[in-house]
């Protein structure tokens, strides 16, 4: 299945990545400064730019073959669909008990700031059927979406 | 001394209709001119920091930002103006000497403007090169005084030829002063389109080998990085002698640099600067330029052209044509607004000569010595666009050195902060976490890209005069007409003036 790969040489650290995750899957997917000023609770990106400059890189789900999380979640929200292969929580079906983020090998999953209290992943942004904003967005192609292998 | 009387050159406006506070510009300012302030939760900003850059500008995901000259004015003087008077408080508490980047950006006349093209009308057809084939190949190197056949072969062999698909070249800019990630960016970018790029005096790193048939080797004085495979990876070895932006001053890179790639690339000790000399010390005359020259040469087997770079000073003919005689190949000459990684701020913007001028002096004085054939001329010094290029065939080059356009096209916004390190575009700067926003195969495609846009606009304009090969227009100061320039002017570039 096509993931996001990110290639750390050319990580910049500047998280436009986060940015436009943060907007795409907030109140307005479209309008950046509504996203950020007018919606009450900050959006919360699902990327996460880890770094210890020089070192950074952006960090998402890596949407297991065998995915921990799915297994752990104790009320089926959490699935791996079986034709895409991507790992979607289904908000309407998550409790919030955080055992998915205990489980993630990556720490890939969050709380949702939104006081949902649901647990909030990346979903390849799989509602837009194109390109992952991340990826659309990241000034110096540091992160790359394809169905190869990258750095195995 | 506590108080500074230095005030901030630029101001940063934060439109905060529109900042989202995302800190995407606190963390791309090298400078620090951005800071996130905890407390309040929102970014502000330190404005004397702010060199120009427009990083943070380009970055900004929502347009906050906007950079303006500092607004604040000097009781007006005409003699003293703001740079005046800041250099000197500058100076006032540095004791130092005022050091800069890139070129001269003094409001000296720039010829190429004062230049226009011919075309053609009636008495001869204009070309089309969408339809018609259209020739810019370009052949660098000694060209023979006859040409002997015999049974269909040349008799004599050709002397060697760096060839190019366009008249245009990367100039001499070293591992060092950029980063390795820009030059990977150019050497790419050569190789893409069949031009040459040029390693400067820093040597070559150990992955640039693979672009040997598109990289001219320097050798300077400080001799830095040459040895033996070093000579044979290029497709040509250029001396240098000088830059356009510091006539008369070595290379001078400062130790911290000088990190371990640097240094196994120069051959130097980690952490020491690396000082060129002024004058090459084995080199005090042409004949000992000629020693260099044949020197290399012997080493290389005769297999490769050897070239000379010069800055453009005055008397540059009877300098060029000493050059020419000491047996180099090409010469290439470095016009006062050429650019440097760094250079004393007096002697960048004081010393040396308009390319123009000086290319179309050494053009004459080799015509009439009749030993134009003997070398090939290659010419820089901020050539900004195709039509400078065009001009510059015209009054004799056989082809260009672009340096400063070519950062242009990686990024480069021109603040002129080169000899921070603090490049905040990833291209003059030898810190990793600023390296890294250079992707080279962004800068390599960006920089091919300018090549074959300008390669489209040169034919066009040569189309336009009716010319169907670059090697017609070669010198052909026919096509050039000048305009407010003086009598004398007109006289030293050759041409007639508009309307003539
Ligand atoms: S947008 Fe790209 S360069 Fe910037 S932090 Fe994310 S991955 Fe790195
Ligand atoms: S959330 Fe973590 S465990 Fe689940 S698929 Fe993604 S990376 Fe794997
Ligand atoms: S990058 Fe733009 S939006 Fe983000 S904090 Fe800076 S000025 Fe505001
Ligand atoms: S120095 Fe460059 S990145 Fe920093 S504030 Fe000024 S323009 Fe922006």
């Amino acid at each position: 299945m096509k993931r996001v790969y990110a290639r750390e040489e050319f990580c910049a650290g500047c998280k436009l990545c986060e940015v436009h995750c943060a907007v795409a899957h907030s109140e307005y997917p479209d309008d950046i400064i509504k996203a950020f000023l007018k919606q009450k609770v900050k959006p919360t990106p699902r990327v996460l730019v880890e770094e210890n400059q020089p070192i950074s890189f952006a960090l998402q789900c890596r949407h297991c073959d065998d995915a921990p999380c799915t297994k752990a979640c104790i009320s089926g929200a959490m699935q791996k669909d079986p034709l895409t292969g991507v790992v979607i929580n289904d908000e309407s079906r998550c409790v919030g008990c955080w055992t998915c983020i205990l489980v993630c090998p990556f720490g890939a999953v969050q709380r949702d700031a939104g006081g949902h209290k649901v647990a909030s992943k990346c979903d390849l942004c799989s509602t837009n059927g194109g390109l992952p904003v991340c990826v659309q967005n990241c000034p110096n192609d540091a992160l790359v979406f394809t169905d190869e292998l990258w750095g195995r | 001394m506590t108080l500074s009387l230095s005030t901030p050159d630029f101001l940063i406006e934060r439109n905060r209709d529109r900042c989202i506070n995302c800190r995407v510009c606190v963390r791309q300012c090298a400078n620090e001119a951005h800071i996130w302030d905890e407390e309040e939760q929102r970014v502000k900003s330190d404005d004397a920091l702010c060199v120009d850059c427009q990083r943070c500008v380009t970055l900004c995901p929502t347009h906050a930002l906007t950079i303006r000259k500092y607004p604040l004015e000097f009781r007006e003087n005409a003699n003293w103006s703001a740079n005046a008077i800041k250099a000197i408080y500058k100076q006032a508490e540095s004791g130092g000497i005022l050091l800069t980047g890139m070129g001269n950006d003094q409001p000296y006349p720039i010829f190429w403007d004062h230049l226009l093209l011919n075309a053609s009308q009636v008495t001869n057809p204009s070309i089309d090169p969408l339809r018609e084939p259209m020739e810019l190949k370009t052949f660098l190197g000694r060209k023979p005084e006859k040409l002997m056949m015999r049974d269909g072969k040349l008799v004599e062999d050709m002397p060697p030829q760096l060839e190019l698909e366009v008249p245009i070249m990367f100039s001499a800019m070293s591992y060092g002063s950029i980063s390795l990630n820009a030059i990977k960016s150019l050497a790419a970018a050569a190789e893409k389109t069949g031009i040459m790029y040029n390693t400067g005096e820093g040597g070559l790193h150990k992955d640039l080998y693979k672009y040997g048939k598109n990289t001219i080797v320097q050798v300077a004085s400080g001799r830095f990085g040459v040895h033996p495979q070093y000579l044979e990876a290029g497709a040509a070895i250029e001396i240098k002698i000088g830059q356009g932006a510091k006539p008369g001053i070595g290379g001078h890179l400062p130790g911290e640099k000088v990190g371990l790639e640097v240094s196994q690339t120069r051959m130097i000790p980690e952490g020491t600067d690396a000082i060129s000399p002024a004058p090459h010390h084995d080199i005090y005359s042409i004949e000992d330029l000629r020693q260099l020259i044949y020197s290399l040469k012997e080493a290389t087997q005769y297999r490769k052209p050897v070239g000379v770079k010069i800055a453009a000073v005055h008397n540059i003919a009877a300098i060029a044509s000493g050059i020419a005689r000491a047996g180099a190949d090409i010469i290439a000459i470095d016009g006062f607004r050429g650019g440097t990684g760094a250079a004393p701020l007096r002697t960048r913007d004081n010393v040396g000569l308009p390319i123009e001028l000086a290319l179309a002096a050494v053009d004459s004085r080799l015509r009439e010595e009749g030993i134009r054939n003997q070398v090939s001329l290659v010419i820089g010094g901020s050539i900004r666009n195709s039509a400078d290029i065009v001009k510059a065939i015209a009054l004799g080059a056989d082809a260009v050195y672009i340096g400063t356009a070519a950062l242009i096209s990686l990024g480069c916004h021109l603040c002129q902060k080169c000899n921070t390190g603090k490049c905040n575009w990833g291209i003059a700067t030898q810190n990793p976490q600023l390296v890294k926003r250079l992707n080279p195969e962004i800068g390599a495609e960006r920089a091919a890209n300018l090549i074959s846009a300008w390669e489209h606009e040169i034919k066009e304009l040569l189309g336009g005069m009716g010319i169907n090969a670059i090697e017609s227009l070669r010198g052909n100061r026919l096509m050039l007409r000048g305009i407010g320039l003086s009598d004398r002017e007109l006289s030293i570039l050759g041409v007639m003036a508009a309307g003539e």
